[in-house]
């Protein structure tokens, strides 16, 4: 893919660097990065490492026959006074009977473990931070390993951050009982972002993400359904091997005059398989007394249908790609959550610094307009009721500072 | 090809004008933006999760809040 280096020398030991067409060009990115970081007011104010703390995490979700839940341990300390560095360790523990198993081998559940441990540093040098990190995830048919790279800059006295990332996955696809069959998928994520102060009340987050897929993209397990008669047969899924989507985010922050934070953010989503989609968010943040914080938030999603999606196609093999996955058919999803921090005495810590208990909990609606509930015989094919499902999700977590 | 070129030069010359910007939230008027309640991302660990629930059952991704951002109250 052709590249355009424009360089502008207009200001004294300036060097702009404008790439256009980075897509696929992980080297020309951090061009970029390199050449906005050499601009004055991006060397205002130097940047901060992020803090000391350690988290234990329980997650839980439950939800369309479908339980994950498992530990998240995430460790951040500084070494000296310019780096950072971080490790994570995250397990789900799957029990699945969703729809789509139910489909495909009858109320047989499954059950799988994935593992994924991370590890991170952050390096701060001259007025600039700089981040890596690497993750391996391991589960009995998917492989994944993730690099990332990184730099944020606060600037224009401190009013402004913008932040640029690279990362790249590298992932292996399998299919259980079938050891003839490995294939590739590898993601590319190019983000910018930036956050702007905009009154002393009022913070700004704006964030642009590009994510490209290449290699198999569809679930191995999964089929679609096509008519035969009066009644249906199964044929597996067929993904196209490419996917581009751009996502583009705006939140913004509001302190209220009697200490509290209201939040409201949209994203927009749009992709080459002609998936669009609209999350709308509103949050509130409400401290009480010394020891106590309270949030609540509504989320709502909704997304329109890949361009090669179908409940139920006409005819084996209709078209050159098949789907029925029902993450890429039309619906909406609500989301409500409430949650709790107490945040612990000094006195009673000991060693820590400061440190607090979590509990946060989440209630999903999923509302599907175009994905039918086919384990429901007695209806005529294609007339079955249209599927939903409501889904709860907990996180439990100690937050400890040092 | 033009819009391009405009906004190109668009980006290019506000870089360049707010390189002499006076910061219009002085840094004795950050204390509200400095409480812990006005972070976006108060707890990564937390957060990461919710958006891998999200990233599973969704078409879309990207773009979720940034881990890191700063509020200039350092």
């Amino acid at each position: 893919m052709p590249v355009k280096v424009l360089v502008v020398q207009a200001w004294p030991q300036v060097v702009v660097v404008v790439v256009t067409k980075v897509l696929n060009r992980p080297v020309c990115f951090l061009v970029v990065c390199l050449g906005l970081l050499s601009l004055p007011g991006f060397n205002a104010i130097a940047a901060v490492l992020p803090e000391d703390r350690a988290d234990v995490l329980y997650h839980s979700y439950d939800g369309g026959g479908v339980t994950v839940d498992g530990p998240s341990v995430l460790v951040r300390k500084k070494v000296g006074e310019s780096v950072s560095v971080s490790g994570n360790y995250y397990v789900d523990s799957v029990s699945s009977a969703s729809i789509d198993v139910a489909l495909v081998s009858g109320a047989s559940r499954y059950a799988e473990e994935r593992t994924q441990t991370s590890v991170g540093i952050d390096y701060l040098y001259d007025k600039s931070t700089m981040s890596f990190s690497t993750t391996t995830s391991s589960e009995n048919d998917y492989d994944a390993d993730t690099t990332s790279l990184g730099m944020s800059q606060e600037m224009f006295g401190g009013l402004t951050t913008i932040s640029m990332s690279y990362t790249l996955g590298d992932n292996t696809v399998r299919r259980n009982g079938d050891p003839l069959f490995s294939d590739y998928a590898k993601t590319k994520n190019y983000r910018l972002s930036l956050t702007q102060v905009l009154t002393k009340d009022l913070i700004m987050a704006m964030a642009y993400e590009i994510i490209t897929d290449e290699g198999y993209l569809n679930n191995p397990y999964r089929s679609v359904r096509y008519l035969d008669g009066t009644s249906f047969t199964l044929q597996p899924e067929i993904y196209p091997r490419t996917r581009t989507s751009n996502a583009v985010a705006v939140n913004f922050r509001y302190y209220l005059p009697y200490r509290a934070a209201f939040n409201v953010g949209y994203r927009y989503f749009v992709d080459t398989w002609d998936i669009q989609a609209d999350t709308f968010e509103v949050g509130y943040t409400h401290p009480y007394d010394e020891h106590w914080t309270f949030d609540a938030d509504l989320r709502l999603y909704n997304q329109s249908n890949a361009d090669f999606y179908s409940d139920l196609f006409p005819y084996i093999n209709a078209q050159n790609y098949l789907a029925r996955d029902k993450e890429l058919s039309t619906f909406t999803s609500y989301s409500i959550g409430l949650g709790a921090a107490y945040e612990f005495n000094q006195e009673d810590l000991g060693v820590f610094d400061k440190g607090s208990l979590n509990f946060y909990y989440n209630y999903f609606i999923f509302d599907y307009a175009d994905f039918r509930d086919a384990t429901q015989t007695s209806y005529p094919v294609g007339q079955e009721p249209l599927y939903n499902f409501s889904a709860s999700v907990i996180r439990l977590y100690l937050s400890l500072w040092f | 090809m033009m819009i391009n070129r405009l906004f190109t030069a668009l980006t290019l010359s506000l870089m360049l004008s707010a390189c002499d910007v006076e910061p219009w939230v002085k840094p004795y008027e950050r204390a509200h933006l400095a409480d812990p309640i006005m972070m976006f991302d108060r707890d990564p660990v937390s957060s990461t999760y919710l958006g891998h629930v999200h990233d599973a059952r969704e078409g879309a991704r990207g773009a979720g809040l940034a881990t890191g951002g700063g509020c200039g109250c350092n």
